[in-house]
This record gives C-alpha cells, structure tokens and sequence, in this order.
C-alpha cells in the first residue's frame, strides 16, 4: 500500500465511521447512467445555474440595489452629470470600472439565456419522447415550476440595472398588476410602496431576485435531481434494452468525467460569449424615466411570447357599475399563459387518463410512434413560435419592409389557424414515418443499386437491415384504444356518459397508428 | 395482444467494440498526451487571464474582426478565462472517451410500489399513531388547532401590510390644476405658444417650484405631449376644440394601455405611436385608438394661456391617466 492510499483510506475511514457513507456510496459509484446526447440538455440548464450563482455573487460585491437618486461621475463620459438611480450607476461602475465587472455581467445574463433555453429545450426532449410518463410526473411538474421560476428570475433580473429598456418592462408589469380585478391597485401599491416606479421597487426585486428565488431553485433542483438518481433514467429504446433495466455507463469514472468535463464546457463557452457578445448594453439605453422610451423595446426572448400576445390582443374593454376590467390585458397577459402552463403540467396525467395507462414506463417513446402526442406538442410550439414573431413585430417589420398591420393580422389569424394544422401535418408525419419504418423492416434498405433483369425491367436491389435495427424500429407497443361502454352489462347506462365519451374519443386518436411489422409478417415476405 | 407474441425478437445488446487505445499501448500513450495538452491550454487560458488583469489597462480599443471596436482588457480577460475553463472540460472528457472503461453496463430496475405488507405496516403505523395522539377522538383540540394554524398563516398578510400605502384616489389624479403651467422636460422653461412650429412637438410637465424636487412618480403621471397642427386639421367636437390652444393640442404621454411613454409621433399622418404593443392614436381625432390593443384614448389636457402668454392648463385631466384599474369608472 502506497503512502497515498493510506491516507485515503485513513479518511474515508474516519468519514465512515462517523457517518456510515461506504454503503451508500459503494452503491451509488456503480451507479448506471444511459448514454445520449440530448440527456445533456437538462445538464446545461444545471450548469448554467451554478454559473448564474457564482456571476451573480461576483455582482453582488458592486451592486447598489437602490433607487436612490445620484448625480453620475463615473468612467462613462456620455451620461456624465446625468441624474439616475444607484442602481443604474452601480452598473455603470461594474461595466466600465471593476475590472472584470462587464464581463462579469455579460456572462450572467448570457448564462441566463442560455439557462431558459436549455430548460425550454430539456422540456421538449422529456415532452417528445414520453419521459414524464409514470413514475416520473413529479418531476415534470417540478420541472413546469422551475421553468415559470426561470421567467420571473430571469425578468427580475435584467429589471435590476434600472435602464429605460426594463424600466419600461417593469411599468408593463405593473399595469398587468394594476389591471387584475378588485386587488389590482391594492396589489400594485403594495408591490411598489406606491404610486409606480417610486423607491422601493428595486430593492424588494433584489433581495427576491438573490435571495428567494435562488432559494427555492435550489430546493427544486435538489428534488429534481434526487427523483432522477432515485427512479433512474430513462432510456431510449434499442437492443439489450427493456423496461427492467439500466443500459450505460457507471458514475464513477466516466460519467464523473464526462459530466464534470462538461461542466467546465458549458462554462467555458458562456465565458467565450460573455467575452465577444455584447449583451444588455445598458450604457447605451440610458437611466428609467417613466417619461421616456426607446424605439424597438424588447424584453428577452423568454417573455417575447408573452409580449407578442398581449400585441395581438384586440381592444377589449368592459366599464360596469364604475369599473374596468381590461382584457386587453387579462387575457394575453394572465388568463392565456395561466392556461398554457396549468395544462402542460397536468398533461401527464391527462394523457394516463385518455389512453387508461397506469403502469412505469422507463423506456423512451420514439415521438413518430406516439403521433397524438408528437402533434399536440408542435401545436403548442406553432402557439408560441407566433406569438414570439408577433413579440418582434416592430424589429421584423423594419428589417422585412412590412407594415405592423400585415404582422398582427397575420399573428391574430395565425395564432388560431396554424397551431390546429400544425398539428393535422405532425400527426401524418409521424404516421408516415411509421409506415416508413414498417416498409423499411419489411423490404429492406434501398441501396441504389439498380439491376436490369432478363426480361429488360430494372430493380433496385434491397438489402435486409440489421437485427438490431429491425428491433428498434419495432420494440413499441401498439395499444388499441379503450373501450368504455355507454352502457354496463343489464343495459343501464352509465353515468358521466359526456366524460366517457370524450374520453373514448380521445382514446381512440390517441391510438392511432400504422400496424408494426411482425415476425409473422416478415415470414410472409420471404415465402415470396 | 396477439402481434406481441410473434413480434420481432429483441437480439439483446450488440458486442463490443474495441477502441485503439483498448488494444494498443501506442495509441493509449497519443491519447493520453492529447488529454494532456488539453489540461495544458487550460492552464495557458488562466495565464493570460492573470496577465490581462494585471497589464491591460481598461480603456484600450482596438479594432477586431467582426467585433467591431473592442475593449482589450474585457476581450483577453474573457478569452483566457474561456479557454481556461473549456478546455479543462474538453481533457476530461476526452479522457474518458478515449482511456477510461467504455464497457457499457448493465444495471437492473425495482419497481417503486412498495410490498404489500410494508404498504399495510406503514398505514397501521400511521393509524396507530393517530389514535395515540387522539386526533379522531379530541374533536375540542382538533379545532381548535385549525382555527389556530388558520389564524397563524393570516398574521404574515397583516405584517406585509406596510410594504405600501393604500391606492386611495391616487391612480385618478396628476398634479395638473387649472393655471399650472407647461414646462419643457428637461429644462423646465415655461412655454409659450409661439415656441411650438406646426409640425413641432414638445415632451412637458407642470411647473414646479424652483429647486423643489420631482418624483419619477410623478413624471409618471404627468408627463404631458405637446403638438402643434394646423387649427383646421383638427377633427373635433366643440368642446375638446376648446381645450385646444391655436393649434396646439396636449395629450397625456402615459399610454392608456400599459403605461408606456407614447413617445413616436409620425409627422405625415399626425399618428402617436406607443413602441411597446403598437397602440397607435390619432392626433387629429383626439388620441381616438386606430389600431393595437389600447381600448381607451390618451386623456387629453385642456390648456390655454395665463396673462403672460405662457401654456398653462385650464383645468386637471377630466379622467384617470395611464393604464387601467378596477376602481377606474369609464
């Protein structure tokens, strides 16, 4: 025994003794983690956070949460002698004089893209291929609440500087406040200690933005992640692959490698971006003032949906028994995005309801396999895609040449029109595909190769595919839809026969699919 | 279901492959060398972190492809601090690739329900339990705990009660009065009619005493857009032509959308454009709403001019300015 593995083991004694962590450990080193590049998605949103904590404690040593007014003096000599609050001037300062600060800042908000994007992205991967499925809705929903955390995070965050672009974003926020009924005002008032923008908002924004919400992220990711090492993760289908076990690598040592190298990637790219792109360059927007505004005011992409909508929204106003209600306002800014969020968090268990699915599934779907599902998903996409087109009207019409009007017309009927057939093309894609794959395992790879037989036709010659991959192409089950009878056995009908029948409906175009080859099939073909 | 007694069968998990560097000392030994230069341009990246923060000053431009004019303390500092973290990862990672086991490993899963008889222990336990606490049984204490826990979750409510001041008719007034006069913002100068060219427009709030200071709540309220027209343009009933003075017509500049500055006005067609959501209004027609999600006109101010021919307003603004609110009437 070398001096070295005596003093590990001299340690990890001590720690065992004092805590019983061997057997816990020596289970969990083994441990086995499946293989895939888009598993790495919910990777990058984890290490984007541990970079959003370490940038953004770095920003803290500066930044003077304050709405204070100063008289500016700093190393930015076009806003010289300009009034503004501490905090725009704080920034000013991270920026132009602590050496680092800007890219400091530049990192942290390009983190924070990079953050939403990646959950956006994992979101869709875990949507696509079923992996919410049971025993793994929890997380799901752990996940929807950590993305809705992520928009208001992100939000609070860049409305922290106190330059006119979010300053503006922040007087929209409030109007969405102030339009909710009986409360509004109330609520509004209590937000920002009175009448908007006065004095108090930026600091409450600021102990929210680093103290709460990082808070409650980090209980949530700490439950997200120890539901996944718990249940283990799912994998996608293959040979050797089935719902009892774990095919991939062990903790320890590749996957500590390869994880902890790609921390450093994820990292080294944010700092690569923080160094080259210029983000937020709130030098040049200026200080809040509730009197001014720049032309082209975005907000980040994450809210541009929500902005694009509440854009399209007609001029709906009802005025009764003196009072405003604004569904200009409700219904793009609340009432829709409640809805959205509401059902795409319940949808793992509307889904177990329609198709009558109680048992654990481990084993990804292939999304062209699961059409319904795979067509409601690029529906709620083309929902959004449109919405956030519409967010960028006033960019996009100056950049095309177009009229905002042609961009809102084209956004209000879009927004109705092309989510329902976007999901009518999905649905036939994945049923093609499908039959693709049902000819593929039946007749084989195409190899372009062309032969002229005696009789003068020409063919193109089949090759059979692989085992491997005929099994992969066929390892899905095929359930037929459920069958609810309206009536029990004497004849009697049941109760709640709307519900059934809903539910029978939707069963059954869930169930829809283009029969997978089988053995029996194959058999067939070759007796040819 | 029938098809899955004939379906294909499962082949089970393909064999291994071998990598070079499994087999071959050679080609281990060239990996390993490459994971070492790796860890070793990390190490180059903090170099040049450490040096650009020490001998770069800060306010050195220079011209970069396709950056543009760059800050080189802020372009080195970063590009080391990347490469010092990218390439740390890209080591270890081909580390693993190339040299550590890629056998893949089977493990097997348990199905989460718990056994039967643990399920039956844990809801006796639970319900023994219960009864030992005398839950079912002490309905005196049961709720009186509820009213108690209910009342303790109100008290953070009544706490936060200071985080602001009751609205009370705060949303429904500015502090225009009748006789306040117009003031350039900035600069604060009162105005007279002549200062305006028709075409011009000017950003104004009321006057203030001198020295005295102005909120930013208040600017949010009172922020008042002055255009000058063409008297005959105008496109108005009697009255709100009276509010108008020789052309010169002033609207609230807080949209009554969402609150935004309408700050774009379009010369040629006389529109007020809000950048945020589009509400576009007509200047001739009184701010009326001719396209976007505004439902409501900018509230306009009637003005006039005092004895010294300075713009002044001739009464406060008749209804709230800004966005909407459930107290508001109309």
């Amino acid at each position: 025994m070398t001096a070295r593995e005596k003093i590990a083991g001299s340690v990890a004694n001590y720690v065992d003794e004092r805590t019983g962590a061997a057997k816990w450990m020596k289970k969990n080193l083994t441990k086995v983690f499946p293989d895939h590049w888009s598993f790495l998605l919910g990777e990058i949103a984890l290490y984007s956070f541990v970079i959003l904590l370490l940038s953004g404690t770095f920003l803290t040593f500066w930044f003077d949460p304050s709405q204070r007014e100063v008289i500016y003096e700093g190393a930015y000599a076009p806003l010289e002698g300009l009034k503004m609050s501490a905090a725009y001037a704080s920034t000013l300062q991270i920026s132009f004089e602590v050496r680092g600060g800007l890219l400091m800042r530049q990192i942290h908000h390009w983190a924070a893209l990079i953050f939403m994007a990646a959950i956006v992205v994992h979101l869709m991967r875990v949507y696509f291929t079923g992996a919410f499925r049971k025993p793994r809705e929890f997380n799901w929903i752990i996940g929807v609440g950590l993305l809705t955390l992520g928009i208001v995070e992100g939000f609070l965050g860049y409305s922290l500087p106190d330059d006119l672009l979010s300053g503006t974003g922040v007087r929209i926020a409030e109007a969405i406040i102030q339009a909710l009924p009986l409360v509004g005002s109330y609520l509004a008032f209590f937000a920002f200690g009175g009448a908007f923008p006065g004095e108090a908002f930026i600091p409450r924004i600021y102990t929210v933005h680093v103290l709460l919400l990082p808070g409650a992220f980090l209980a949530l990711i700490t439950v997200h992640l120890m539901l996944v090492w718990y249940q283990k993760h799912t994998q996608y289908p293959g040979p050797g692959r089935t719902e009892k076990n774990v095919v991939g690598y062990p903790l320890m040592p590749v996957y500590m490698a390869k994880a902890g190298g790609f921390f450093f990637i994820v990292f080294g790219v944010t700092a690569f971006l923080g160094a080259v792109a210029s983000i937020n360059p709130i030098w040049l927007y200026g200080p809040y003032t509730p009197g001014q505004i720049s032309a082209g005011s975005q907000p980040d992409w994450y809210m541009g949906w929500l902005d694009g909508l509440v854009r399209m929204s007609p001029p709906l106003e009802s005025h009764f028994f003196g009072h405003t209600v604004s569904w200009n306002i409700l219904i793009p800014g609340l009432i829709v995005p409640g809805i959205l969020f509401t059902g795409m968090a319940l949808y793992p268990f509307i889904e177990s309801w329609i198709t009558g699915d109680k048992r654990e599934h481990h084993l990804l779907d292939r999304p062209r396999n699961v059409p319904n599902r795979t067509a409601l998903g690029v529906m709620s996409l083309t929902f959004m895609l449109v919405a956030l087109i519409n967010g960028g009207n006033d960019i996009i019409a100056t950049t095309f040449d177009l009229t905002i009007n042609q961009i809102m017309w084209f956004s209000r009927i879009g927004i109705l029109i092309l989510p329902p057939i976007a999901f009518v093309v999905t649905k036939r894609l994945c049923l093609s595909l499908q039959r693709a794959d049902r000819d593929l395992v039946l007749h084989g790879r195409e190899t372009g190769r062309l032969v002229m037989m005696e009789h003068g036709e020409f063919v193109e010659v089949h090759e059979p595919i692989s085992a491997e991959k005929a099994w992969l192409l066929t390892q899905h089950e095929q359930n037929p839809a459920l069958a609810l009878e309206e009536s029990d056995l004497r004849g009697v009908r049941r109760p709640g026969v709307l519900k059934n029948k809903l539910r029978a409906r939707m069963s059954k175009a869930h169930a829809v699919a283009i029969p997978k080859a089988t053995a029996a099939d194959l058999k067939e073909i070759e007796h040819h | 279901m029938s098809n899955e007694i004939e379906a294909i069968k499962d082949p089970g998990l393909p064999a291994h492959v071998h990598r070079r560097a499994d087999t071959d000392p050679k080609a281990a030994k060239k990996a390993e060398r490459q994971v070492a230069i790796l860890f070793l341009l990390s190490a180059l990246g903090t170099v040049t972190l450490i040096g650009s923060y020490i001998f770069i000053p800060q306010d050195v431009f220079f011209y970069f492809p396709v950056l543009g004019n760059t800050n080189a303390h802020q372009l080195f500092l970063g590009l080391g601090m990347a490469a010092s973290l990218f390439f740390i990862g890209m080591g270890a990672i081909h580390w693993a690739k190339t040299l550590m086991p890629d056998e893949e490993v089977i493990i097997q899963r348990h199905e989460f329900r718990s056994p039967d008889e643990d399920r039956a222990e844990f809801i006796k336990t639970v319900k023994e339990g219960a009864a030992a606490a005398g839950l079912g049984r002490r309905s005196l204490i049961k709720r009186s705990l509820g009213l108690s826990l209910g009342l303790v979750g109100l008290s953070p409510l009544i706490l936060l009660g200071d985080l602001g001041p009751l609205p009370g008719d705060e949303l429904s007034k500015t502090s225009w009065k009748a006789g306040t006069r117009l003031v350039t913002d900035p600069g604060d100068r009162p105005i007279r009619a002549e200062d305006l060219e028709v075409g011009a427009v000017a950003q104004t709030l009321p006057e203030i005493e001198p020295g005295a200071h102005r909120a930013l709540s208040d600017i949010g309220k009172d922020a008042v857009l002055l255009i000058r027209l063409r008297p005959e343009e105008f496109n108005l009933d009697a009255e709100r032509l009276s509010w108008t003075y020789e052309g010169i017509i002033a609207f609230s500049k807080i949209c009554s959308h969402m609150g935004c500055a309408v700050a774009l006005y379009e010369q040629q067609t006389k529109h007020l454009l809000c950048p945020c959501h589009q509400s576009t209004f007509d200047v001739t027609r009184a701010a009326k709403v001719i396209f976007g999600p505004s439902a409501r006109p900018l509230p306009q101010l009637a003005i006039t001019v005092d004895s010294e021919g300075y713009l002044v307003a001739q009464s406060p603004f008749n209804e709230p300015v800004g966005p909407s609110f459930w107290e508001r009437s109309s």
